[in-house]
């Protein structure tokens, strides 16, 4: 069951290692305020992508817990975490993310068809009015019956923050979606994501190696200074 | 369910080239296991509904297996004749509605002939309830009249009025002829994919008329040869028959018919029912028909293999895709199931193709493999064992498409959101 929690994200003694590999993560605390847009920083290795996988609830922690928006995800069964996925996070991928044959309506609206609860935060409208409202507001409304492989990047990685958008999902999760953008083109990205995620009222947690984006955030965590397995060189992943 | 079906859609449009190929692949494999299903079971009906209605066979003292093949089949020869006599007495049987008599031994350039009187063309029934009809003609009345049938006309080319003679003997080369004694054409069959395509049908008393002035098995000097005229102005007791086909007034006197006549005591005979000899002589080749089944198979085998190993190979290449289903909310279940229903889309569109190809050659095919072969293909439903053949198709592509669809499970666990190749 989902607790009232002020946070979005709140993490305590969390450890997680890869089977018969060193510890990858030994995180005392991590907590992050529901709306608020979080920049996460940290070196390759620094162990960046298993925290993600533990927040997305694909991995489940060995040691202390993971609560996103109030939720243990250490205590969901496979399938539950799946459905709370699917219903409650919104993730983009940092290249090529999206599914090659299906247009750019179809890439948007597909977590909407994979959960009724994402379908059914819409209001009343259908999939494809809320895939319109928001690519409108990502500039990309023109776009819509194209296949995603005749896109640029930047327009890729628009119709995936439209994707990870749509049904108001509480938690957007960005991996490093920007690196394929030049730096212009990097903020104009950011700054189109914090609206619709403003009106949806998301959290954003942006992952990036790129520090020159660190000021557009509310806060920045370096992982480096908050994993204590990458400060005493456990990670080798 | 509609999104994964709509998934595995894409997917597979995706990869258009693959899937078509992936496609045909079990297309002709099905194409071919259906058709030999159908050739086998066409086969078999052609050959138990070469004769039809005839309750019971009676030839001389023999094996049964070899007076059904002379008689129905025209293949080899009668080891001794019956008399007259005896025909007459079963004729006038009150338990028998109808027989036909039959006498065989000369031929027409390989085609058989066959010494008959009009009861052949009013009750011999081929294919249940069908009868030899005339496209062109009427039966053969007059002493040196002959009806052919319609693979004997085609190939020879004959018309009504063509004159032809015969051969003593069934072999392809005769060594005696009857060229002295031609006949005339006065009838052509229709066809009707039996034997009958491919005999030469004369009457009882043209036969006796070619050997009226042989001697002793041999033909007669040039100066004692008796001219066609004369023998047209003479009347020639029939003696001899190969074998009589019998009709009984009601088929439940078939046993006990087939028991009085082969324990006939006026001379030595064989009375056999044709639709137990035809079981008999289909279960003695039926190793032949099993053969052809296990090569469909394996081809059906070989032809699923297929469709494993492209959607095997096609797996790496997605481990992305399903990596990005999983991030928007695809749980492990629904990419197992995208898998499995890919593996089935594939071989349901196969099947179809491939019974729709079946169909079309047939539809193509049918005339000339009924006139070359004799072989009677309807164009008819699925039989139930096709149906059941296609569904155990299916069935195993279910299995098949579980292989590379545990691995995407697998795969999907392991991988996460991103994916380590």
């Amino acid at each position: 069951m989902m607790t009232a929690n002020p946070f979005a994200v709140d993490i305590k003694d969390l450890t997680y290692a890869y089977k018969n590999g060193p510890k990858v993560l030994d995180i005392a605390a991590i907590q992050i305020a529901a709306s608020e847009h979080v920049f996460l920083h940290g070196p390759s290795g620094s162990g960046k992508t298993t925290l993600l996988g533990l927040l997305a609830g694909i991995l489940v922690p060995q040691g202390g817990s993971v609560r996103v928006l109030g939720q243990d995800l250490a205590t969901l069964r496979s399938a539950q975490r799946d459905r709370f996925r699917s219903s409650h996070l919104g993730y983009i991928f940092q290249i090529f993310n999206l599914i090659p044959y299906l247009n750019v309506l179809e890439n948007i609206t597909l977590p909407c068809h994979l959960s009724p609860e994402r379908k059914m935060r819409l209001g009343g409208v259908t999939p494809d009015v809320a895939a319109l409202d928001l690519c409108r507001q990502l500039n990309i409304a023109n776009l819509l019956d194209r296949p995603v492989t005749e896109l640029s990047v930047g327009q890729q990685q628009r119709v995936a923050a439209a994707r990870a958008l749509i049904g108001a999902p509480e938690f957007i999760i960005a991996d490093e979606p920007t690196s394929a953008l030049d730096s212009n083109r990097r903020q104009e990205f950011i700054e189109l994501l914090f609206a619709a995620a403003d009106q949806a009222k998301a959290t954003i947690l942006f992952v990036s190696h790129d520090h020159s984006l660190a000021p557009l955030f509310t806060r920045n965590l370096s992982l480096l200074d908050l994993n204590r397995a990458s400060r005493s060189g456990e990670v080798d992943a | 369910m509609k999104i994964a079906l709509r998934l595995a859609w894409r997917s597979l449009l995706n990869r258009r080239l693959a899937s078509i190929l992936t496609i045909l692949s079990v297309a002709l494999s099905v194409a071919l296991l259906i058709g030999v299903e159908r050739v086998r079971q066409s086969a078999r009906s052609s050959f138990t509904n070469t004769i039809s209605q005839t309750d019971l066979i009676v030839g001389a003292r023999g094996g049964g297996v070899p007076l059904l093949l002379y008689t129905v089949f025209h293949m080899g020869n009668a080891t001794n004749n019956i008399s007259f006599a005896t025909y007459e007495k079963i004729s006038s049987d009150p338990n028998v509605a109808w027989t036909i008599p039959l006498s065989m031994g000369d031929s027409h350039r390989g085609f058989r002939v066959v010494g008959t009187n009009a009861d052949f063309y009013a009750h011999y029934h081929y294919r249940r309830n069908q009868q030899p009809r005339f496209g062109a003609g009427v039966e053969p009345k007059a002493m040196f009249d002959v009806a052919v049938g319609s693979a004997v006309a085609a190939k020879l080319g004959y018309r009504i009025g063509d004159h032809l003679t015969l051969s003593h003997g069934v072999g392809e080369v005769s060594f005696h002829s009857h060229d002295d004694k031609p006949f005339s054409v006065t009838g052509i069959l229709e066809p009707t994919g039996t034997p009958i395509d491919r005999s030469v049908f004369i009457t009882l008393q043209g036969l006796e008329a070619i050997h009226a002035d042989w001697e002793d098995g041999a033909p007669p000097l040039p100066e004692h040869a008796i001219k066609s005229a004369d023998l047209q102005q003479r009347s020639l007791p029939v003696r001899e028959l190969s074998a009589v086909l019998v009709g009984a007034k009601s088929r439940a006197d078939s046993l006990g018919l087939q028991r009085q006549w082969s324990e006939f005591k006026g001379e030595p005979l064989s009375a056999i029912i044709p639709g137990l000899a035809l079981d008999d002589l289909w279960e003695a080749i039926s190793y032949a028909e099993n053969g052809l089944r296990v090569v469909a198979s394996f081809v059906v085998v070989v032809g699923l293999l297929g469709l494993l190993v492209s959607i095997y190979n096609s797996l790496n290449e997605r481990r992305r895709e399903m990596a990005i289903l999983r991030s928007v909310g695809a749980g492990p279940g629904l990419i197992f199931a995208l898998m499995i229903i890919e593996a089935v889309l594939l071989t349901v569109l196969g099947a179809a193709i491939g019974v729709a190809t079946m169909y079309s050659l047939l539809f193509g095919f049918r005339p000339v493999i009924e006139s070359h072969f004799g072989l009677y293909l309807p164009i008819s439903p699925l039989s139930s064992a096709e149906q059941w053949y296609l569904c155990a198709i299916v069935g195993l592509s279910f299995i098949l498409g579980a292989i590379p669809a545990w691995r995407a499970y697998r795969n999907t666990l392991s991988d996460g959101l991103t994916i380590r190749l």
